[in-house]
């Protein structure tokens, strides 16, 4: 029997871990060397990422960039395994831009700088006042670079770089630093969520071309339906109002906006060359589509997820219906109903864009995946949060925009974030009924007498810009995560 | 269940009952589906009681405080609170809500909001009450449930019993007339029971009128002006605290009272 009675005399103080198990040392012993099995496994997987990476590099690194067709590259390689850059310098431009008027590439390109610019406010919950120097002088850049001449890239590069700083400085600023800009900036300069706003209407313009009047009338559409809500919401009640504010902008658009925009240009001629949706192809379109279907597909795919736990028969059987319906059916088939039967419903005459189309029913089937998503995070979140925000005396949307959706989305991140990813890469189908997206442009490409047989070039490329897309998307999702955790920090 | 000893005694001389009734229930019955959860409930509330609604788990307990603010729906008979009838009126819902606090055995404090956050938004977007008035009105009661200094912290990095006073300090910027606290303090380890159960004394010194469940006869006996038990879904017995505890009259009291006691 050893004796049960024991009293410590001193507290033991703090000692520094055993030298072994940290730093770079205590790191590869513990993870990579950590017995034979495991030391072996290593030394096999390094030396086979070495084996795939020298097998990659062998092909890639290959000197054939200026070639002018396939022949050239096989005299340059000489028998060797290589690739043959020459197609992607002959067909870059149409791997961005399809066929899109060469002396026009600025507007894709603006609109493509100004996409970033409206989508920094959101992205990273920031108005400050850099936000408008970092839009001034990103305009100035693209601006001197359409100058042209050793002077103008020279000072294009300069703003660039400039916009560049700043950039970063937004978004590295530290959250006391950004809310006493907020509180000292914001008062004193327009919000740059008002660009946010009016961008989706800057740019299909830029891209499309054609009268100013349009986005204007376009935009007026939304005016007088919060116009409309707002003037009867008093006379016939919140629900008449509501619906007031959805049926005049649809009868704007429909019978007033057309006619409003000719008279309007008949009296002030202001416009941009259009372009036709044919001519639009390789990354343009994908991100035309993409970024559309995606920015569009979230708000649906809420709606359809509460109409799916709505205590409403009738609005719960439609959501489910539209639901299982878009999820029952394949891609493809949505897109050919696009390209083929919609225009036997139509009207004789209407000319429904192509490219418009495709982005309602790429929108639809990802909303319809959105939704199912969204509801996963609807049912994470514990009852009593719903039980607090109705004692408290929210009413059923307060407690939604307030409570319920900002923790089920904050859920839901990685399945929606999933969710975009696989939207952006569907755009490859369309290539399937006919539009140039890269993968289409690369049978086009190869079609071609200088560059028949070229595969792997052309994927790789896709690849990587695909890649580049779609990693950020998810580098993106992984900060909001960390952003938005508030259980221990 | 009662070792929670209180270190400050209840100053009863401070909680004054009013003649004017707070909450009327009467012939209330209750089913879930086929299940008759809550059978002819009568019982009127005064502004200013502090009763304590006792007994066996799945006696139905929770489920009535829970039909005061209309979580519940009850199926006959009515509820009358504040001269408001709970009726599928949503206007009404809406009114006795903001008027009754209600706190949670499990907090339920919104965890994407910090302290501050929680305390305000239903005063912003339900009173429509000016941010920075309803600022100060929060910084006011997390000051008298003593932790002000957590003001701009997550609920997540609070401990229990600190989460659940900031519950208490979230319904009382409601300025509310009526509290319902539904088993506050049995998701709590027994050295956080004590500073969430004096919290809710020195309401009953301010004369809150309040309803609790509870398994904390400590705080029945020092608090409460009325100690209800209940079992199968109705009230069996109702008492004053001392009388209840030293004099049980039904045979079903007794024995609960000698099991937790």
């Amino acid at each position: 029997m050893s004796d049960l009675h024991f009293v410590r005399s001193e507290m033991l103080p703090e000692r520094a871990p055993p030298a072994s198990t940290v730093g770079v040392v205590g790191w590869m012993s513990e993870n990579l060397f950590n017995g034979i099995v495991n030391s072996t496994l290593t030394i096999l997987s390094v030396a086979f990422i070495v084996w795939a990476v020298m097998g990659f590099l062998g092909w890639a690194i290959s000197p054939t960039w200026a070639a002018a067709n396939l022949r050239d590259c096989q005299e340059i390689v000489a028998g060797h395994e290589g690739a043959c850059w020459g197609v992607i310098r002959d067909r870059w431009k149409q791997l961005l831009f399809g066929f899109y008027p060469q002396e026009l590439y600025w507007r894709p390109i603006l609109s493509f700088v100004l996409l970033f610019i409206a989508l920094i406010p959101v992205l990273f919950a920031m108005i400050s006042r850099r936000m408008n120097w970092f839009l001034l002088l990103a305009v100035l850049a693209i601006g001197a670079l359409q100058v042209g001449g050793t002077l103008g890239v020279a000072l294009a590069v300069v703003l660039a770089a400039g916009a560049a700083f700043v950039g970063f400085q937004m978004v590295t600023t530290n959250k006391a630093d950004r809310a006493e800009q907020i509180a000292a900036g914001a008062k004193r300069l327009p919000n740059p969520l008002i660009f946010s706003v009016l961008y989706p209407f800057i740019a299909p313009w830029l891209l499309w071309g054609g009268s100013f009047w349009l986005p204007i009338v376009a935009l007026l559409g939304f005016v007088l339906g919060w116009a409309a809500m707002r003037l009867t919401a008093g006379v016939i009640g919140t629900l008449g109002a509501t619906i007031l504010a959805f049926v005049v902008p649809v009868l704007w658009w429909l019978f007033a906006a057309a006619g409003f925009a000719d008279v309007a240009h008949g009296i002030l001629p202001m416009g941009i060359e259009a372009v036709e949706s044919r001519l639009f192809g390789g990354m343009l379109l994908s991100l035309t589509i993409g970024v559309v279907a995606i920015s569009i597909s979230l708000p649906i795919g809420i709606v359809l997820a509460l109409g799916r736990q709505s205590d409403l028969m009738i609005v719960k059987a439609l959501c489910v219906g539209f639901i299982e319906f878009i999820r029952g059916v394949p891609l493809i088939t949505l897109l050919f109903v696009a390209s083929t039967l919609l225009n036997i419903f139509m009207p004789k005459g209407t000319n429904f864009d192509i490219i418009l189309r495709v982005i309602i029913m790429a929108t639809l089937f990802a909303s319809a995946y959105m939704a199912e998503v969204i509801r996963g995070g609807l049912a994470a979140l514990p009852r009593g949060q719903y039980e607090a925000a109705d004692a408290l005396g929210l009413d059923y949307w307060k407690a939604q925009r307030l409570i319920i959706m900002p923790q089920a989305l904050k859920i839901s991140i990685p399945g929606i974030v999933s969710t975009f990813i696989g939207l952006f890469k569907d755009t490859t189908l369309v290539s399937i009924i006919g539009l140039l997206d890269p993968l289409g442009l690369s049978n086009t490409i190869r079609a071609h007498t200088d560059w028949v047989g070229i595969y792997w070039e052309l994927f790789a490329v896709i690849a990587l810009m695909f890649f580049v897309f779609c990693f950020s998307m998810s580098r993106y999702s992984m900060y909001l995560e960390r952003r938005l955790r508030t259980d221990h920090r | 269940m009662s070792s929670i000893e209180l270190e400050t005694h209840a100053d009863r001389s401070k909680m004054s009952v009013s003649d004017e009734v707070a909450i009327e229930i009467s012939g209330m019955n209750k089913w879930y589906g086929n299940f008759h959860v809550l059978r002819d409930i009568n019982l009127t509330v005064n502004q200013g009681e502090r009763i304590v609604i006792a007994g066996p788990s799945g006696s139905g307990k929770s489920t009535l405080i829970r039909c005061i603010n209309r979580l519940e729906e009850h199926q006959e008979g009515s509820i009358i609170v504040d001269g408001t009838e709970l009726t599928s009126d949503l206007k009404n819902v809406d009114k006795v809500r903001s008027e009754v606090g209600m706190v949670f055995q499990h907090f339920n404090l919104f965890p994407h909001l910090t302290i501050l956050e929680n305390c305000t938004l239903a005063p912003i977007w339900v009173r429509k009450t000016p941010r920075k008035e309803a600022e100060e009105t929060a910084m006011h009661f997390l000051e008298k449930v003593k932790i002000p200094e957590q003001a701009l912290k997550y609920p997540g990095q609070l401990s229990g019993g600190q989460q659940q006073r900031v519950a208490i300090a979230r319904s009382l910027c409601m300025m509310p007339r009526i509290m319902l606290f539904d088993e506050p303090t049995s998701a709590l380890d027994p050295e956080m029971i004590k500073e969430v159960l004096e919290t809710m004394v020195e309401l009953a010194e301010e004369g809150m009128t309040m309803l609790c469940v509870t398994h904390e006869m400590g705080f029945a006996k020092e608090v409460a002006n009325r100690v209800i038990f209940m079992d199968a879904g109705q009230i069996v017995e109702q008492n004053e605290p001392e009388e209840f505890f030293n004099n049980p009259q039904s045979e079903r009291t007794k024995l609960f009272l000698s099991q937790i006691l």
